[in-house]
């Protein structure tokens, strides 16, 4: 039903149904309910709002028509008082009918979203920072939690609770192909739930003005099956292989040995930095700096010879090395995967 | 009847009475209501014209994806002061300064009631205008957006005094505003022309009243969070702070109590100024007046009741939510009566299509179209997913340019006349129109699109290829045609006011009681004072009958009993003087040493408190003004 209805919305087909960040293109049961009241919205305000058109269209032709005569002050009654007086009334009933109508849809939508079932949910705890996202898998055996950062990958047609928290200022995380927003406020935990229902890439984005960088501030999400994300966690849990080549051993002592390790952690290194983003497996992400670049060797490089440039005002800074010593360490970051 | 001799002398003795002095003292003393009017619309519409450059700034930036132009730091002082400028230093300041120009005059009053406090708010208007602008010339202009959300505005992530400036600038504009409302509800309720009774009272004041009840009830709010915050910043208070046991959702609740009655606090007046002009223009009185006035009280408290919707996704309990998706779809039946009734007025009328009236019908395309986003945005679910969006972007563009900006647009073509006594040329308003209504919809409507394909608000650049780049081209495009709207009506204004033609006492046949008087009016507004007998003063027939025994020795006033009008009291009307500005400069130094100590609060109060003595020293009866007073009483014996 909705399927069909979606076809006939005339915004959509103006849109285009594709969109790895779009409302209109939903991938879970949360946004796919939110797009059937967003139909019936839609149908519903576009019939009200062609009526108003219509009545305006045709008081103004009627009006071409040419009248004249003296002002019409409030004593003297006009003979189209009547009737328009009852068009009046019904018109009222007619708004108040149709926001009943899109009041208890809306309302039995939510009711759905909250009442969702959460069996087997996995839980994923999200932090908001300045500017980037901290990801935690939850597991009740604490050996099997993980972190990763600036990426959700989700199991398909399984329950997973999100809890949000913010690390500095109010983050807000939104991800439209899976869910309607939720802020993440300091000294709150708010939770959400998703459940998505086909494979893809998706992109978020912060949608809570939260500074500087706040438009560099994305996250990449996997909906994969669920054998492949058993897989995939099960590489996150482990530590990256040790570095193989010369130039990769010279990268991770620059990476010990600089400034880096004082910010981010590499699970088997000495770098247990906790207020920069985590890089375990940062060669295994889609992209870098919280979406502002598709990860690549050169991206990365240039990413560390300024991080300033890329994305100005974010809290990373400029650590001066040597040309062969960022060749090192690159060499070294790419192996992390 | 009175003859023409008897005119003349009644002239000459209230422009001698109603006198102000000339020069630079006039401009500094002034306290006629027209005049601060006068200086509050141009001074609101220059704040107007800058803010929209920021806008021009931000599209350009925005016309393609990761475009270098503007830096994000830059970029976010660019929309933190449009959007400040436009809500607080333009919107709501524009619209108290058209109704103090107009409801004395509406009220066939001499002048607006408590004439020095009009003086006071326009100063203190001014100064906190030009302070903000000041600041974000010097590059400590606020940066933390319109609405500063705490923790990002605290002291921890906001350093400097960017924050505090925005804060205090506030401050500065709610005074003012609320020194307006307390003049618009005293001169509404008690200095109406006798004979005009509440039902009789045009929509206007009514909108008028509604409104300043509504910025009395409303400012007070943000005045509470500002402070706070300044406080948190400079003292040290935790009022934000959830490690110490304060609240950061307290700002947005504080907040948007003001908020959101803040959106119709600007809208409501343009409610008046629609009905105004399609009964004139429909030359028919509008139908369903007593509807029409509910709506306007409904518009008012609803529009208390729904700040949580702009707070969906802080995480509220769901059930609380609910009741706030009702409020905000219920406010959807007043709005939809009126513009029903706006347009069986044009469809029953006789109507003229004149600049004032293309406005009003741009409106109501407009607008509706923004109303019913705003139905959609009422309902939880789908606010989630387009909240802080471009899509509301569009929204709120579509509901205050279209609901307020057009209005005021109509507004301006339709009492320029008064203002100016000369009309403005309504060629060139028709292209004013049309370039506007055109690039208005060009620019805001691809915005809908581009907050359901995800591009959220406040961002200073985009990823390529996420199917955004098209649509901000287009809407990039589609303000600069609104720029070149707005310089036909800069033209329009500035030509016109030297060459239009002549308007005469009432140029557009309308019927309320504004137009019973000289374009532009006499300093004393009114010869005689009139006596409303229907809803359509001007249109009732006869001549409009007048009242004598107001008193013409000295500046008077008249009171009359609330509802039914009926002359009460003679009041005593405030001549010229230097105190309001000095008071205002007083307040300047104290909201601006604020910001810099917490002593200056103490000690800044002491020139407050001198320049305030000064305000409201009884004066000593000069010689003159005794004599004038016996003979008065002597004539009345």
């Amino acid at each position: 039903m909705i399927r069909r209805l979606l076809a006939l919305t005339p915004a959509f087909a103006l849109t285009g149904c594709g969109g790895a960040q779009s409302v209109l293109d939903p991938a879970s049961d949360q946004a796919a309910s939110v797009f059937g009241v967003w139909t019936l919205m839609l149908w519903i305000c576009g019939i009200m709002y062609a009526l108003v058109l219509a009545f305006l269209a045709l008081a103004i032709w009627r009006a071409r028509r040419g009248l004249a005569g003296p002002p019409l002050a409030e004593g003297q009654k006009s003979p189209a008082d009547r009737p328009l007086l009852r068009w009046l009334t019904g018109w009222v009933g007619l708004v108040v009918a149709g926001l009943l109508v899109l009041t208890f849809g809306s309302f039995l939508v939510d009711r759905q979203l909250a009442m969702a079932d959460q069996r087997n949910a996995l839980t994923v705890r999200i932090t908001g920072y300045q500017w980037w996202w901290r990801v935690e898998y939850d597991d009740p055996v604490p050996s099997r939690r993980f972190v990763t950062a600036n990426e959700l990958h989700l199991p398909v047609d399984r329950p997973v609770r999100l809890e949000l928290e913010a690390g500095d200022v109010i983050h807000s995380f939104w991800v439209p192909n899976l869910s309607g927003k939720q802020d993440l406020i300091p000294g709150r935990t708010n939770r959400l739930l998703v459940t998505p229902r086909r494979i893809g890439q998706f992109r978020g984005q912060c949608a809570e003005f939260c500074g500087l960088q706040h438009a560099w501030m994305a996250l990449d999400v996997t909906v994969e099956p669920q054998t492949t994300f058993a897989a995939w966690a099960e590489a996150q849990r482990r530590a990256p292989p040790a570095p193989a080549t010369a130039q990769a051993v010279h990268g991770r002592d620059v990476f010990v040995g600089a400034a880096c390790n004082s910010c981010h952690q590499v699970v088997g290194q000495p770098a247990q930095g906790q207020t920069g983003p985590d890089l375990t497996h940062l060669a295994s992400r889609r992209s870098l700096a919280a979406g502002a670049r598709p990860y690549s060797r050169t991206a990365l490089d240039e990413w560390l010879k300024n991080p300033q440039a890329l994305k100005p005002g974010n809290h990373m800074p400029l650590v001066k090395m040597r040309p062969e010593e960022r060749a090192a360490l690159v060499a070294y970051l790419d192996t992390l995967k | 009847m009175s003859t023409p001799l008897e005119d003349e002398v009644l002239r000459e003795q209230l422009e001698r009475v109603w006198a102000h002095p000339t020069g630079w003292r006039g401009v500094l003393m002034a306290v006629d209501h027209k005049v601060i009017a006068r200086r509050y619309i141009a001074t609101a519409f220059v704040f107007f014209f800058l803010a929209g450059a920021l806008a021009l700034l931000m599209r350009l930036q925005l016309s393609r994806p990761e475009s270098g132009l503007i830096g994000p730091d830059r970029y976010n002082q660019l929309f933190s002061m449009h959007g400040t400028t436009m809500m607080f230093l333009f919107a709501v300041p524009v619209m108290e300064a058209v109704a103090v120009y107009l409801v004395p005059l509406m009220c066939g009053a001499r002048n607006i009631c408590f004439p020095r406090l009009n003086a006071y708010g326009y100063w203190v208007y001014l100064f906190g205008g030009i302070m903000i602008w000041v600041a974000f010339a010097l590059n400590i202009g606020p940066e933390t957006g319109w609405f500063s959300y705490v923790p990002l505005a605290g002291p921890e992530f906001s350093p400097g005094k960017r924050t505090d400036f925005w804060a205090q600038m506030v401050t500065f504009t709610e005074v003012a505003a609320l020194a307006v409302a307390v003049q618009l509800v005293a001169q509404i309720l008690k200095q109406r022309a006798p004979g005009m009774t509440l039902s009789r009272m045009p929509l206007f004041l009514w909108a008028m009243l509604v409104t300043a009840f509504m910025v009395i009830f409303a400012m007070p709010a943000v005045m509470v969070a500002t402070t706070f915050l300044i406080s948190d910043r400079l003292v040290g208070t935790q009022f934000y702070n959830p490690a110490e046991g304060g609240d950061p959702l307290l700002w947005q609740h504080l907040f948007w109590f003001f908020g959101h009655p803040e959106v119709y606090i600007i809208f409501i007046p343009a409610l008046g100024m629609v009905s105004q002009i399609v009964a004139t223009f429909s030359r028919r009185t509008i139908l369903a007046y007593p509807a029409m006035v509910l709506a306007l009280l409904a518009n008012g408290l609803l529009a208390f009741g729904l700040w949580v919707h702009h707070m969906f996704a802080t995480g509220l309990p769901r059930l609380g939510n609910s009741f706030y998706t009702s409020a905000s779809m219920m406010i959807a039946i007043p709005s939809g009566l009126q513009i029903f009734a706006w347009i069986a007025t044009i469809w029953d009328g006789k109507p003229r299509f004149r600049t004032p009236l293309l406005f009003v019908i741009g409106f109501i395309v407009i607008f509706v179209l923004g109303g019913l986003t705003g139905v959609m945005l009422a309902s939880v679910p789908l606010d989630l997913q387009v909240h802080d969006t471009y899509f509301v972007v569009a929204h709120f563009h579509y509901v205050l340019i279209g609901g307020a900006v057009f209005p005021l647009f109509g507004a301006v073509y339709y009492w320029f006349p008064k203002i100016t006594g000369r009309m403005l040329d309504e060629r060139a308003g028709a292209w004013n129109f049309w370039t506007f209504f055109i690039g208005f919809n060009v620019t805001f409507f691809p915005m809908h699109m581009l907050g359901i394909l995800g591009m959220p608000r406040r961002i200073y650049t985009y990823k390529a290829g996420l199917g955004w780049d098209g649509w901000n081209l287009v809407a990039s495009l589609g303000s600069a045609l609104i720029a070149i709207s707005m310089l036909i009506f800069v033209v329009n204004i500035l030509v016109s006011a030297r060459r239009g033609k002549i308007a005469g006492g009432n140029p557009w046949e309308a019927s309320s009681l504004e137009w019973a008087t000289a374009s532009p009016p006499p300093v004393y507004n009114f010869l005689r004072t009139p006596v409303v007998t229907g809803r359509e003063p001007l249109w009732e027939g006869d001549d409009l009958p007048v009242m004598s025994g107001l008193g013409d020795t000295r500046r008077e006033t008249l009171c009359v009993t609330i509802v039914e009008a009926e002359p009460d009291v003679r009041q005593k009307s405030a001549p010229p003087t230097i105190w309001p500005l000095l008071a205002a400069l007083a307040t300047t130094a104290l909201f601006i040493g604020s910001i810099f100590h917490e002593w200056a609060v103490v000690w800044g109060a002491i020139p407050v408190a001198i320049t305030l003595c000064g305000w409201f020293w009884p004066g000593r009866p000069t010689r003159r003004a005794v004599k004038a007073e016996t003979s008065l009483e002597e004539r009345a014996a």
